[in-house]
């Protein structure tokens, strides 16, 4: 059904749905019609249905129908329109959600439902869930079919929609330790990602560059490898409130601690924990990745992680794992002798395994699952069957499409974010080849596919902070939201061309600096304060 | 065309590449470092002994002998800024001073010693030269006129930091200066994506900054007309994108009396006889109708050369221009006249036989913009052209400005100019619309104008440079970033010595500098890895 509907809807919105145009990501199944009703301000409310699993006092939908007002309407008090505007149109008083399920005060996961159906005609303006997670969807998608008239009217087509996400984990990973970033970027970045339909948010909280994540068992870790211990950290509070915030967006945080590369700013908060290099017969004073060898090593990290595991609610963690540099393990003995001894000859990849092995072992003994970057993978690293493994090389080992096929042959769950490098820039409308990338275009059965659960958007913040965050994300980011949401069969450019542009100037309507596909204009430009 | 993509896959740092980074970082203004000061002036002296400022006690006025005085709007409103650059927006900053002997700075002392042209505009000839000198308990600061004092103030605002305990800390200093060219200017285009007067304004600060001096207001183009033209209000209002999206003559006003304030020139541009699509809509019969098999197509093409009513147009437009716009040069495009419709026309075929310019286009295009320059001179204004008026011969007046964009081969093309005796501005290395992966500031940096096969007297006549945002990708939403930092490098390649060219004693400068500009609510992106001591809050 999903996909004839679809074609057919494709029609639909290239004939004459104009307002159906501004829709991102576009919905699975969708029909509009032009005859349309007013929606009046002053009375319009969202209402739960009687016989709605979710009621008032639930924080999920209280507070997205107060959001989903003030974008809608702004803040202002609204007057009754003269009584000659409300004849001719029938209008809509409210929007009835029924949520099927309880649970207005769990957190959003891998495995939440984000199904929706929408229907507003002559008998209905309803909005059906099997849980809240699927009302925020629908939420959004509603507020996207609301459009003005020149006189000010707000107005709602007649519109059947039944929708539900493709991949059900949609990412997008941002980098505080190459540039701190204040909280509010944070914050306004999970705002736009719900307009999105993101569900995830990545957050690479450190790495070499700086450690700014306040640890209450190891606070000397953010003493000493901060950038300023006072004022670029996330403190405990922080931490809860972005937690949260993205909670109520039915986005999950997926806290990533990158180990044993990309750990210089540990360093000098945990002394001992990183490998002394050898320059010659001496340690040259510099340091390289986690030191494996050492019991000292890994009693850390099972103390750090249990009270990562207990701070970050999601059921994943990211534990990195890419990229390590092996050429201080070599030059130091100790590592040296130690190879010797368990028989690894020079083949430091067997070290590499014998480090996340052992941590992983720590980590699900927390009852974690976890995410690793495809190197753990490349380098035949023992992993649990649920291991889901982050693509992000485009063409070493392979190409990224290989890759995917190798891991999911392998049994092994996959993200892809190899094409989806934002930090990456060049000129011209570079959202394209974003959105062409197709996740599933590799060799292997329906089986092996399913095991694709997703993919990120990654901004990394070598170039990056909150000076050029905003318009460098969106809407380039936007185009992997769609890819991630809509269906398969969604992939004509020029379609997707105009209803990005529109959804760019909705972005810019409420408040988000979104950079330009191209030449034009928006009505509300962006207003620099 | 397109820049390749970034070589550079990993997605981190290799290690030393890291360690690298962890030098360039580490040392802040410790007391006998260079100061951060950019663009670099002529020259600087520091010595080791520190003086402090605190908000209270320290002001800003008159020395005796000083031309200028508290009649002066411009420089009184230059201070004002200024003392709030120097100890910042937030008043609860404010620390109790550290108990120790260190000696106070007082005041400034500036001093205009000419007649200070506080009430003129500035132009190409302004002298913007200054001498600083910090001592105790007084610093003096002293121009020839206005313009020499904004640039001083600038770089004594550069040259105070706050301390580890948040005093405000000044070198004991003595800086001489003047920039080595007289042109030094950003090109922004509201053509393409309409800029709100704001984002104009904050642009303007943001090139106070870095000692630019002319706004290249590329006003107009194919795209939309949102310049209001007093004389043709059609132009606009069937031009522009919207009703909302034009400047009226009072932002215009605006845009020029801000930019005077901080000693920038506002030059406009009205491109022609290309890039006028958006003309045709108000102006009827100003643009050549295309044909196609013998019959009009409904298209247009360049602004139609033959008639006299666009003669008549061009006079009135141009009359209006030369008074709305004070400064002496107006910049009349000139660039990337497409020949397919002139060809395609009928009429214009019989007017090249008629005067007999064969199939030669390029004739009819000097032919028109010969007759504008004249236009434009009797309006008593010079002209800046880009570079094809120059390659396709048209006949220039002596002085006209040619300004080289082409970036295939423009040392070749600065030869060519300087030898034919005209002035120039260079611009084709320094497109900052063309972005890549990484520092490509590096790139702008390395550039010198002046690495041309020529004589003396051709150099002279290179006056300086741009750097072009064009407006194809670029709107308010990323007007700033991207174009801060990154046009700071060509700031101070217009305006320090030539011999100021290693590229990491730069990026530690700029790296300072950015963070200052930061502070300063301008939100330029980072070179690289690292921070500011105050992020920028959205």
């Amino acid at each position: 059904m999903a996909g004839c509907g679809l074609c057919f809807s494709l029609l639909l919105a290239a004939a004459f749905a104009r307002q159906a145009q501004a829709l991102w990501p576009w919905p699975q199944y969708i029909q509009t019609s032009d005859s349309h009703y007013a929606i009046f301000p002053y009375n319009f409310q969202f209402q739960y249905h009687v016989s709605s699993a979710a009621q008032p006092g639930c924080s999920v939908l209280d507070e997205a129908f107060q959001r989903y007002r003030d974008l809608l309407f702004g803040s202002s008090s609204w007057q009754p329109p003269e009584p000659t505007r409300k004849q001719h149109t029938p209008e809509k008083n409210s929007l009835v959600i029924l949520v099927v399920l309880p649970g207005c005060d769990q957190l959003p996961s891998l495995e939440s439902v984000e199904n929706y159906t929408l229907v507003i005609n002559d008998d209905h303006c309803f909005l059906l869930s099997e849980t809240v997670w699927g009302a925020l969807r629908g939420l959004e998608t509603f507020s996207q079919l609301i459009w003005r008239s020149p006189e000010g009217t707000f107005f709602i087509n007649k519109t059947e929609i039944e929708d539900f996400p493709r991949f059900s984990h949609r990412g997008l990973l941002l980098d505080t330790s190459r540039h701190y970033l204040p909280l509010t970027s944070i914050l306004d970045t999970l705002d736009v990602m719900a307009y999105n339909k993101f569900n995830v948010f990545h957050w690479h909280l450190v790495d070499d560059s700086s450690f700014p994540y306040e640890s209450f068992t190891f606070p000397e870790l953010t003493r000493k490898g901060s950038y300023n211990p006072v004022t670029h950290v996330y403190t405990a509070q922080d931490v809860k409130e972005v937690i949260e915030y993205a909670r109520l967006r039915g986005i999950r945080v997926l806290a990533e601690f990158d180990t044993p590369g990309h750990t210089l700013s540990w360093g000098p908060g945990f002394p001992g924990l990183l490998t002394p290099c050898y320059s010659g017969s001496r340690p040259s004073g510099t340091f390289g990745p986690v030191n494996p060898i050492l019991n000292t090593t890994y009693e850390f990290m099972s103390t750090f992680f249990l009270e990562v595991s207990s701070v970050f609610p999601d059921f994943y963690l990211h534990l990195g794992g890419d990229e390590v540099d092996f050429t201080c393990w070599r030059s130091n003995p100790d590592i040296q002798a130690f190879m010797k001894m368990k028989g690894f000859g020079n083949d430091f990849k067997q070290l590499e395994s014998f480090y996340i092995q052992t941590l992983l072992n720590i980590v699900s003994a927390y009852g974690k699952g976890y995410v690793v970057w495809q190197e753990v993978f490349d380098n035949k690293v023992k992993v649990p069957p649920d291991t889901i493994i982050q693509v992000w090389r485009e063409e070493v080992p392979v190409n990224y499409l290989k890759e995917l096929e190798l891991i999911t042959r392998a049994g092994l769950r996959a993200l892809l974010s190899a094409p989806w490098y934002l930090n990456h820039i060049t000129y011209g409308p570079d959202w394209r080849d974003l959105y062409v990338v197709e996740p599933l275009e590799f060799e292997g059965g329906a089986q092996q596919k399913a095991l694709v659960i997703g993919g990120e958007a990654c901004m990394w913040g070598e170039y990056v902070d909150s000076t050029n965050l905003v318009p460098r994300l969106w809407p380039r980011a936007a185009a992997v939201a769609e890819r991630l949401w809509s269906n398969k069969s969604v992939t004509n450019l020029d379609l997707a061309f105009k209803r990005l542009t529109r959804f760019r100037c909705e972005l810019l309507r409420r408040g988000v600096q979104a950079q330009p596909l191209n030449i034009g204009y928006c009505e509300q430009e962006f207003e620099q304060t | 065309m397109a820049p390749a993509r970034p070589a550079m896959r990993h997605r981190g740092l290799g290690l030393a590449a890291l360690l690298a980074l962890l030098a360039a970082v580490a040392p802040r203004s410790s007391a006998a470092a260079e100061p951060p000061l950019w663009p670099m002036p002529l020259s600087v002296k520091t010595s080791p002994r520190l003086l402090h400022l605190s908000r209270d006690n320290f002001s800003i006025g008159y020395g005796p002998s000083s031309t200028a005085g508290p009649t002066c709007s411009l420089l009184q409103e230059a201070f004002r800024r200024y003392h709030e650059y120097i100890f910042g927006f937030d008043k609860r900053q404010r620390r109790p001073a550290k108990p120790n002997s260190a000696i106070e700075l007082q005041q400034l002392l500036v001093t205009v010693v000419l007649d200070s042209e506080c009430d003129l505009f500035p132009n190409i000839t302004s002298d913007e030269s200054y001498t600083l000198l910090v001592k105790e308990p007084v610093a003096f600061l002293k121009a020839n006129r206005v313009w020499g004092v904004l640039r001083g103030l600038e770089t004594f605002s550069q040259l105070i930091y706050q301390d580890s305990y948040g005093t405000f800390t000044v070198n004991e200093s003595d800086i001489i200066d003047s920039p080595r060219f007289p042109h030094r200017g950003i090109l922004i285009d509201t053509a393409r994506h309409f800029l709100p007067v704001k984002s104009i304004l904050k642009t303007l600060d943001a090139m106070a900054f870095n000692k630019f001096n002319v706004l290249h207001w590329h006003i107009v183009d194919d795209q939309s007309f949102p310049y209001q033209s007093v004389t043709f209000p059609e132009l606009s209002n069937k031009g522009s994108y919207s009703l909302s999206h034009v400047y009226t003559p009072n932002d215009v006003h605006t845009v020029i009396e801000y930019a005077r304030l901080r000693g920038i020139r506002v030059i406009p541009e009205f491109d022609s006889p290309g890039h006028t699509q958006s003309w045709g809509k108000g102006q009827k019969d100003l643009l050549t109708p295309c044909y196609n098999e013998h019959k009009q197509s409904g298209t247009f093409g360049p602004i139609n050369p033959i008639l006299n009513s666009t003669y008549n147009f061009l006079s009135q437009f141009f009359k209006e221009v030369s008074m709305v716009f004070p400064d002496h040069f107006v910049h009349l495009g000139g660039d990337e006249v497409e020949f397919q419709c002139w060809e395609s026309n009928p009429e214009i075929q019989g007017f090249m036989k008629q005067k007999g310019f064969g199939k030669d286009f390029r004739r009819l295009e000097s032919f028109y913009l010969q007759k504008l320059l004249g236009i434009v001179s009797t309006v008593k204004k010079g002209s800046i052209v880009w570079q094809e008026v120059f390659d396709d011969h048209v006949k220039l007046l002596p002085g006209t400005i040619v300004q080289v964009w082409k970036n295939q081969v423009y040392t070749e093309e600065l030869r060519e100019v300087t030898a034919a005796g005209f002035p120039v501005i260079l611009s084709a290395p320094w497109y900052l619309d063309w972005i890549s992966y990484g520092q490509d500031w590096r790139n702008y940096y390395k550039v010198d104008p002046l690495h041309f096969d020529g004589s003396q007297e051709q150099k002279k006549l290179v006056i300086g440079g741009e750097a072009c945002l064009w407006g194809e990708f670029v709107d308010a939403t990323n007007l700033t970033p991207r174009l801060w930092p990154r046009a700071s490098a060509v700031g101070e390649r217009l305006w320090s010595p030539e011999d100021i060219t290693s590229v990491g004693n730069a990026y530690n400068r700029l790296t300072v500098h950015r963070c200052r500009m930061v502070r300063r609510g301008i939100s330029a992106e980072p070179l690289f890895t690292g921070y500011c001591d105050y992020e920028y809050k959205t």
